[in-house]
């Protein structure tokens, strides 16, 4: 098996790239995806390679890109679309919500919308406004749609092929400060891991740690720290998926640590915590030994970027949520 | 094909109505080989049965036994004409008002009837066929057209897809991109305009200071069309230049029919409020009602004697009182099937509160 070592970058770059040679149905599109290779070249190289009918340089429209990728995927196309950031969907929301969420069931699986939307997420790269949002919660909210965040090379690679081979449409949420953090073994060749499983990227006793995309290496610090420093010993579950959700890892670690915690970088209200917070009540409070934690972003815009350190959730937040949790 | 130079002298670069056949029931131009009786006749059937599917409607819905109900009434040219231009294989975009269209392409009475009683089995097409469910939120449905034509086009398929919308989606941005998209990538889409004049109580001319919505196909460079949508013969001739010209790669077309919604928006909706609907229904049946109009013609040129019409009204309202015995007999649907097709395998979690639910009611999983 060659592996190789890839930054999340180029095991996306990869990715499509493979999907584009063995697939012939697969078409990209979006802005500025072609001769740009995207605003961070996750299409690098793409167009010289499959050529303009394969990857798409689109009018500048984001409701018109979603919209006839519908039909494409009506169509038998594979589109996967590139947002060129998670604030610009918004004029394809509607798209997405009202149509893409929903053909499979009005017309009672007679149409599907078999694609992806790929789209940089989150805070943390000095990005301009709107730039930063992590508003994952609108589409968890919406029946039809599945929510992917990786948190690693290797991840990416094989949650996106799964994107891309399943039957129904996949939100793929790719955190904007992963991209280029660092680099892993990634295998040359297709794999898949599925979507609506979690990973326990470390077990642990004392508290669960529950996160995704980005914020699953700032608890993985924050948890080490601590292991060192104090033994406590926090099992990290990355989420991989954020809908559907792997409610099964989730309260299965609980009744075991008998603690939890949710980090996400959305805003606190309405973020996905909170429903992490009832499932794990529904399921599993009698083994609770203490409230289920939050560690969000605050209830403001993410601001500018001089303060979005401020505003993501950091390892002082996350220890001292970790700390009061389990002295509780 | 018809000879698309004759009718294009007629209606390109004018603001003017393209029209084909007057009022009195007469056609202005010769017409073309394929305009043959049969067609006509089949035209005229289709418009008197959607006609009585649609006063059909309109008393069932006031006896409670379909929910709100937007009728089509004036608009059976429209959309009787651009549909019958269609090849079987064509992909059909509707909106909430294009059930004529959707009919006169494949659908079912039973299943539009099955739509309007709020069944969920009412969005099926038969099988094989491309007919969406009707698009709901204004415009958004173009798009669609745009992207299974190019998908078409890719494929080599030569597959038309057309689109149905108002005046009043015309100020969307979905109907600006669409269009856009569509000038861009060639595909063969066709976009049928059916300004009706009213979106639910806004006139056309509060809606845009453009004069008409033909010429915005210029700004795409797209050929437009504005023709009298109560005219079948414009309607068909129009239409079928279209769809031949993009199925043999010419691109897309803007079709402006206009045309008048007789009626209220819906039936939860009261047009007196907001204009002078005594007039529309007095001036109405002698200048715009497109029925008569080709009735007309039909007895002038012999193609229609009242036996001959007779027995077709009769057939007609024998096949609507069966398609709406069929949708009343129909199964009810089950809460079952309410937790079905959101995804080609549902989630855990909707398995379990389908499961919660159906326990809680005791009923059979
Ligand atoms: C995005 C959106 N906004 C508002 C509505 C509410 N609405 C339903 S029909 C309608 C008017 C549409 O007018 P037009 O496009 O001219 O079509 P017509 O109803 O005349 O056939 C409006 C505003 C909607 N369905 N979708």
């Amino acid at each position: 098996m060659t592996q190789e070592k890839l930054t999340m970058l180029q095991a996306i770059n990869q990715t499509l790239d493979q999907v584009l040679e063995t697939k012939e149905e697969v078409m990209l599109l979006g802005e500025d995806i072609g001769k740009n290779g995207g605003v961070f070249r996750a299409t690098e190289g793409l167009f010289e390679k499959y050529g303009g009918d394969r990857v798409v340089d689109t009018p500048l429209a984001e409701s018109g890109i979603i919209g006839s990728s519908i039909g494409l995927a009506l169509n038998g196309k594979i589109p996967i679309v590139e947002i060129q950031f998670l604030a610009f969907i918004y004029p394809g929301f509607e798209q997405l919500v009202s149509h893409a969420a929903r053909m499979r069931y009005r017309t009672r699986g007679q149409f599907s919308v078999p694609f992806v939307i790929r789209t940089p997420y989150g805070a943390g790269i000095r990005g301009p406004e709107l730039h930063s949002e992590s508003v994952e919660s609108f589409f968890v909210q919406t029946p039809g749609l599945k929510v992917v965040a990786p948190s690693t090379p290797h991840d990416a690679k094989g949650l996106l092929i799964s994107a891309i081979e399943d039957p129904d449409p996949v939100i793929f949420l790719e955190d904007t400060k992963l991209y280029r953090a660092f680099k892993e073994e990634v295998p040359q060749e297709m794999y898949r891991i599925p979507i609506g499983k979690a990973n326990v990227v470390k077990e642990g006793e004392d508290l669960s740690i529950i996160a995704w995309g980005g914020m699953v290496r700032e608890a993985m610090k924050a948890a080490d720290k601590l292991e060192k420093s104090k033994g406590w010993k926090c099992e990290v579950i990355d989420l991989r998926s954020i809908s559907p959700l792997d409610e099964e890892t989730i309260i299965h670690s609980v009744k075991k640590t008998g603690r939890a915690m949710v980090v996400h970088e959305a805003h606190k209200t309405g973020g996905l915590g909170g429903e992490i917070t009832a499932i794990i009540n529904e399921n599993a409070l009698i083994y609770l030994k203490a409230p289920v934690k939050r560690v969000a972003g605050f209830d403001i815009p993410v601001p500018s970027f001089t303060l979005e350190d401020q505003y993501l959730p950091n390892a002082l937040r996350i220890e001292q949520g970790i700390n009061e949790t389990i002295t509780f | 094909m018809i000879n698309s130079k004759e009718i294009e002298s007629l209606h390109v670069e004018s603001d003017e109505l393209y029209q084909v056949l007057s009022i009195e029931g007469d056609s202005l131009i010769n017409l073309p080989q394929n305009m043959d009786s049969h067609l006509m006749l089949e035209m005229y059937k289709k418009m008197v049965s959607c006609r009585e599917f649609d006063e059909k409607a309109m008393k069932l819905q006031r006896q409670g036994r379909l929910g709100t109900y937007a009728s089509f009434k004036g608009q059976e040219a429209s959309q009787v004409g651009s549909s019958i231009a269609l090849e079987f294989s064509d992909w059909m975009f509707p909106t909430y008002r294009d059930h004529a269209a959707t009919h006169t392409h494949g659908q079912k009475w039973s299943t539009i009837f099955l739509y309007w009683m709020g069944h969920i089995d009412g969005s099926i097409c038969p099988e094989g066929k491309k007919i969406l469910p009707p698009s709901v939120p204004i415009a958004t449905q173009l798009l669609h057209a745009v992207g299974t034509a190019w998908a078409d086009k890719l494929k080599g398929e030569e597959n038309v897809s057309i689109v149905y919308f108002g005046d009043g989606a015309t100020s969307e941005g979905d109907f600006h991109e669409a269009l856009n998209f569509s000038g861009v990538f060639q595909t063969p889409t066709v976009f049928f305009c059916q300004n009706n004049q009213f979106a639910i109580s806004v006139p056309f001319e509060k809606q845009s200071a453009s004069k008409t919505i033909k010429q915005r196909a210029h700004a795409y460079d797209m050929k437009g069309v504005r023709i009298d949508g109560n005219d079948i013969f414009a309607v068909y001739l129009t239409v079928k230049e279209a769809v031949d010209r993009a199925r043999n790669g010419g691109g897309p077309t803007l079709i402006e029919a206009v045309t008048t919604r007789y009626g209220s928006h819906t039936t939860a909706d009261d047009s007196k409020k907001y204009r002078n609907q005594e007039k529309i229904e007095k001036d109405w049946p002698t200048t715009q009602d497109p029925i008569p109009r080709l009735e007309k013609y039909l007895r002038k040129n012999h193609l229609l004697d009242k036996e001959t019409e007779d027995e077709m009204k009769r057939e007609i309202k024998k096949e609507i009182d069966e398609a709406l015995s069929i949708a009343e007999n129909y199964p009810k649907a089950t809460t079952k099937q309410m937790f079905e097709h959101v995804y080609a395998v549902n989630t855990a979690t909707i398995k379990k509160q389908e499961e919660e639910f159906l326990h809680l009611l005791g009923e059979e999983r």
